[in-house]
């Protein structure tokens, strides 16, 4: 029999997305939908930074940066002028698009219709001063640390 | 080489357990995957996915992403998940006799 069956395969997946950029958000979206593809459960939770994917009024401005950020090669005065991290993301999306990567928005949307449950932190709500209003639709509650790792219950705990 | 026995018949399969041969298929022997796993009745709809990611498996070399799927066959991502709750592409390549496709969406 092939190597690959002797281990036990992966059941469930808690993904946790702490950070708000484009290289913060697209691996772990991509992650729960390829659970989701495999028949593996799923579960979002964002916090921090991360939040900015599922909040309404932030989720289509999903940034890479160009500051700060050597694997850009951009030099660090070039990358701060006005305008060039929109631009870099800009051609980065239309990259993703030609391998069928959707923008953020239309991507929560996919993974939600999938099955995967998807959860915002409730001590980065409060931090922030948030309302459950100020969310994407597919956002299914706000929780605390304690609820996150009840809904975790015989899961993978991936954090990005 | 690995085969399965399907009707009767010794067919043979890739590593994940798919058919390797197009030719091997027909709508018998996708009824019997089906039901292996877990799927007792083809619908129409079921056919729809399947016929859909077989026309472009042919054309294309490659079967098409859940997201070319949904937009595409007008079936949408919910009820695709309803119809292949073990994963919707995988499942559904598997029962019409293509390999599982490479995407990552």
């Amino acid at each position: 029999m092939p190597e690959k069956n002797i281990y036990e395969p992966v059941k469930k997946v808690s993904i946790i997305v702490s950070k708000g950029t484009l290289d913060g958000v697209y691996p772990a979206l991509i992650m729960a939908n390829g659970a989701r593809m495999e028949g593996i459960e799923a579960n979002l939770f964002f916090t921090f930074f991360g939040m900015d994917a599922i909040t309404d009024k932030s989720m289509d401005h999903i940034h890479v940066a160009t500051v700060g950020n050597p694997a850009m090669h951009i030099p660090t005065l070039l990358g701060a002028l006005p305008g060039m991290s929109a631009f870099a993301s800009a051609k980065m999306m239309k990259e993703m698009e030609k391998l069928d990567i959707p923008p953020v928005r239309e991507f929560i949307e996919m993974i939600h219709d999938a099955g995967c449950k998807i959860f915002a932190c409730k001590a980065s709500v409060d931090m922030f001063h948030l309302k459950k209003e100020d969310f994407c639709k597919e956002v299914d509650d706000i929780i605390t640390v304690g609820q996150f790792y009840e809904e975790s219950a015989g899961a993978n705990i991936i954090f990005t | 080489m690995s085969t399965i026995e399907l009707l009767g018949r010794q067919i043979e399969v890739d590593s994940d357990g798919n058919l390797k041969n197009l030719n091997d298929w027909n709508e018998d022997i996708a009824s019997e995957i089906a039901s292996l796993e877990g799927i007792e009745q083809l619908t129409d709809r079921h056919w729809l996915v399947i016929n859909f990611m077989r026309k472009e498996f042919i054309e294309k070399g490659d079967g098409p992403t859940v997201r070319r799927l949904t937009k595409e066959s007008g079936i949408d991502t919910k009820e695709l998940y309803a119809l292949f709750p073990k994963g919707p592409a995988k499942k559904a390549a598997r029962i019409g006799g293509i390999p599982k496709p490479k995407g990552c969406i």
